[in-house]
């Protein structure tokens, strides 16, 4: 008897998986709800296999009413044939989204017969130093935006000792923490919440890797409240994973303890950068710390803690398994391994596209992107979020590496790649960058809080034609100021997409535009 | 319509929610704010200098944590909340003219307006290859357009259970 699957993942169940998978159930079929494969424009796509790991055939953007008549067969105009050998996928590097799409994200099993594990055994089998000098090995950086290496981070965490928290005793026990930050808050990316919907246990795994390697006994997980699936499938992950001993006090058998728990953030994009994360993980407003200390020496109530993004921990138990020289050997320069881009936007086949770095944005957006959804030629791309440049059409072929798109006025951030068509008015995409620092700012440092509100409405004087050029060069200046004058990224990197639409696209600043906002 | 689904404020059942926060978090005060939200739908004002107490630390503190917070609210929501996703990828693909759209069907319709709120705009639910992204009681919907939002409005009240 075949079996169905159905992606569970929030961005399926948007575009009716449930009730697919319901209307299959009906029929009396075998449904497993697998993680989504990442081609979110034929969501749901639904995949028949005649064995639990046989080869899969696929069915695309299927509804209820489809199933309730008569189940897909291969000559129906959605079948799609093998799942595997579908171009965007059959060219991706899978490394840290290997089992996304292919298992049940909450059966272990599944997890283990994929792979799952064989890093944190290979961990456990040697010193918390040793992981370490794998981790640097393996070139891995950080995943949220700054790309700082991870090795350098987890090596200052483990030549710390273990602090009781901040106003403690000193006879209080003495922690050290992994937080894990999935305030995955940028629009355009979605890759964290797939990862901790698809595949939950590789975030676990490498936090208790994380944890073995520098010592820590804790683990948090940042997560966003916008993502109620990712909250509740992470939750059951980690209710199995102590069931199992993949958590707890003697983590398979071995002296290592750790456990994981979620805390859900409140609303407030700002709380994605890390010290802002920490003061909101303790308790209070998420404003923004100044550095030093490091949270590496003085983190979460002042002890020594790691913070990585979800794809830099989930990083790890494929470089534990396969070798850090066979992920170095992947990208370029000092970019090395696998990154996740997230196609997004305007775009026909947006989605999930993990593979080496070094690949062109235009690969990206023209080759598995397929050009815009609206058909329309691309006029702009943001690349790294609300807080990146917009590059028009002809700066597509710029190589995604942290050093080429730095060198392009651009970064990679997250990865995530958001697509215009030519309908855009780029004086629009301008305020609304300054207009969400209003919105999201801490209030910490004020070229952030008041030079973004002045930022809005010295656009709207140019986007009512009011002395555009003397408001332009008024703008330049202010912007130099929230760049040179804020502590983190909101007020430091809003000038991105403002001075970048401004210097890119020009004539959208030259006549006045009926104000939308 | 109002369509209250959340208790009413008691203290004594509300410091019985926070007290084992209190007892067993370090840095309690957003979670004890969380957990009477998730219990009340919203912070009573009196939960404020509850929460104060309970953490031994000042009003002001508290009413601090709640302001910054966008998720947290002081009046009830809405039955059925809707939620439209204003950033950028959704913007790339109509946000905007369905943001439009909506408000319009809400001012043509008070009932609409009451049941599901005045649309609070959220900054990325993280369905960008799939915008216009919203939210209906809780339910991602991809690719929204005033239809598809009814349906879900629609669907979320026939689940809808008394206490």
């Amino acid at each position: 008897m075949s079996i169905w699957f159905v992606p569970r993942d929030a961005a399926a169940r948007s575009m009716g998986a449930d009730a697919v998978a319901a209307a299959l159930i009906d029929r009396g079929e075998t449904v497993v709800r697998n993680g989504s494969r990442g081609m979110l424009w034929m969501e749901p796509l639904i995949e028949r296999a005649e064995t639990r790991d046989g080869g899969r055939v696929g069915w695309s953007n299927m509804t209820a009413v489809q199933i309730e008549q008569t189940l897909p067969s291969e000559d129906s105009e959605h079948y799609v044939g093998p799942v595997e050998e579908i171009d965007y996928l059959a060219r991706q590097n899978r490394w840290i989204y290997e089992r996304v799409g292919v298992t049940d994200p909450l059966d272990p099993e599944d997890y283990v017969r994929h792979g799952g594990l064989a890093g944190l055994k290979n961990a456990l089998a040697v010193s918390g130093d040793a992981v370490v000098d794998i981790i640097t090995t393996s070139g891995l950086r950080g995943r949220g935006g700054a790309g700082f290496p991870a090795g350098i981070k987890w090596r200052t965490v483990a030549e710390q000792s273990a602090q009781p928290h901040a106003g403690e005793s000193r006879d209080a026990t003495p922690h050290k923490y992994i937080c894990v930050n999935a305030d995955e808050g940028d629009s355009g990316t979605f890759a964290d919440r797939m990862l901790m919907e698809g595949d939950p246990f590789c975030l676990l795994e490498g936090m208790t890797i994380a944890a073995h390697a520098v010592g820590a006994d804790r683990g948090l997980v940042y997560l966003r409240s916008e993502y109620p699936d990712a909250i509740a499938t992470l939750q059951a992950a980690i209710d199995i994973a102590r069931e199992r001993h993949w958590l707890g006090d003697d983590i398979l058998g071995s002296k290592v303890a750790f456990d994981v728990e979620i805390r859900v953030g409140a609303g407030s994009y700002v709380c994605g950068e890390e010290t802002a994360m920490l003061e909101s993980l303790e308790g209070r407003r998420g404003m923004v710390r100044a550095k030093p200390p490091l949270p590496a020496i003085k983190g979460l109530f002042g002890t020594p803690t790691v913070i990585n993004n979800v794809l830099t921990i989930a990083s790890v138990p494929s470089i534990l398994a396969r070798g850090a020289e066979t992920y170095a050997a992947l990208g370029q320069e000092r970019s090395l391994g696998t990154q996740v881009f997230q196609l997004a936007g305007n775009i026909a086949q947006g989605g999930i596209v993990e593979t080496a770095f070094g690949i062109t944005a235009r690969a990206l957006v023209a080759d598995f992107g397929g050009g815009t959804r609206s058909g329309k030629p691309i006029r702009a791309v943001q690349l790294g979020g609300p807080l990146g440049a917009y590059l028009p059409d002809d700066k597509l072929d710029v190589a995604m590496t942290y050093e080429a798109l730095a060198a392009a006025g651009g970064m990679i951030g997250h990865g995530g790649i958001v697509v215009f068509d030519e309908t855009v008015n780029m004086a629009d995409q301008a305020r609304f960058a300054m207009d969400f620092c209003v919105e999201e700012s801490c209030g910490k440092c004020t070229p952030c809080r008041i030079g973004a509100v002045r930022g809005v409405e010295t656009l709207d004087k140019i986007r009512a034609g009011q002395d555009v050029e003397g408001n332009t060069a008024l703008l330049r200046d202010l912007c130099d100021v929230m760049t040179q004058g804020s502590l983190c990224a909101m007020g430091g990197l809003t000038p991105n997409p403002v001075l970048s639409a401004i210097n890119q696209f020009p004539e959208d600043f030259q006549s006045p535009v009926i104000a939308t906002g | 319509m109002t369509i209250t689904r959340q208790p009413e404020w008691n203290a004594k059942e509300a410091a019985a929610l926070i007290a084992p926060i209190v007892a067993s978090e370090s840095g309690p005060v957003l979670l004890c704010l969380q957990a009477v939200q998730a219990y009340y739908g919203h912070v009573y004002s009196d939960a404020i200098a509850l929460i104060a107490d309970a953490c031994n630390v000042s009003r002001a503190d508290v009413h601090g944590v709640f302001t910054f917070y966008a998720d947290l609210r002081e009046t009830p929501p809405p039955a059925v909340p809707v939620r439209l996703c204003a950033a950028e990828a959704c913007q790339a693909v109509g946000a905007r003219t369905l943001k439009a759209e909506w408000s319009a069907a809400c001012e043509a319709s008070p009932e609409l307006a009451t049941l599901t709120g005045v649309d609070e705009p959220i900054f990325c639910l993280g369905n960008c290859a799939l915008g216009p992204a919203a939210m209906v009681d809780g339910e991602l919907i991809g690719r929204a357009d005033v239809a598809r939002l009814c349906q879900a409005i629609d669907a979320a009240q026939a689940q809808e259970r008394p206490l």
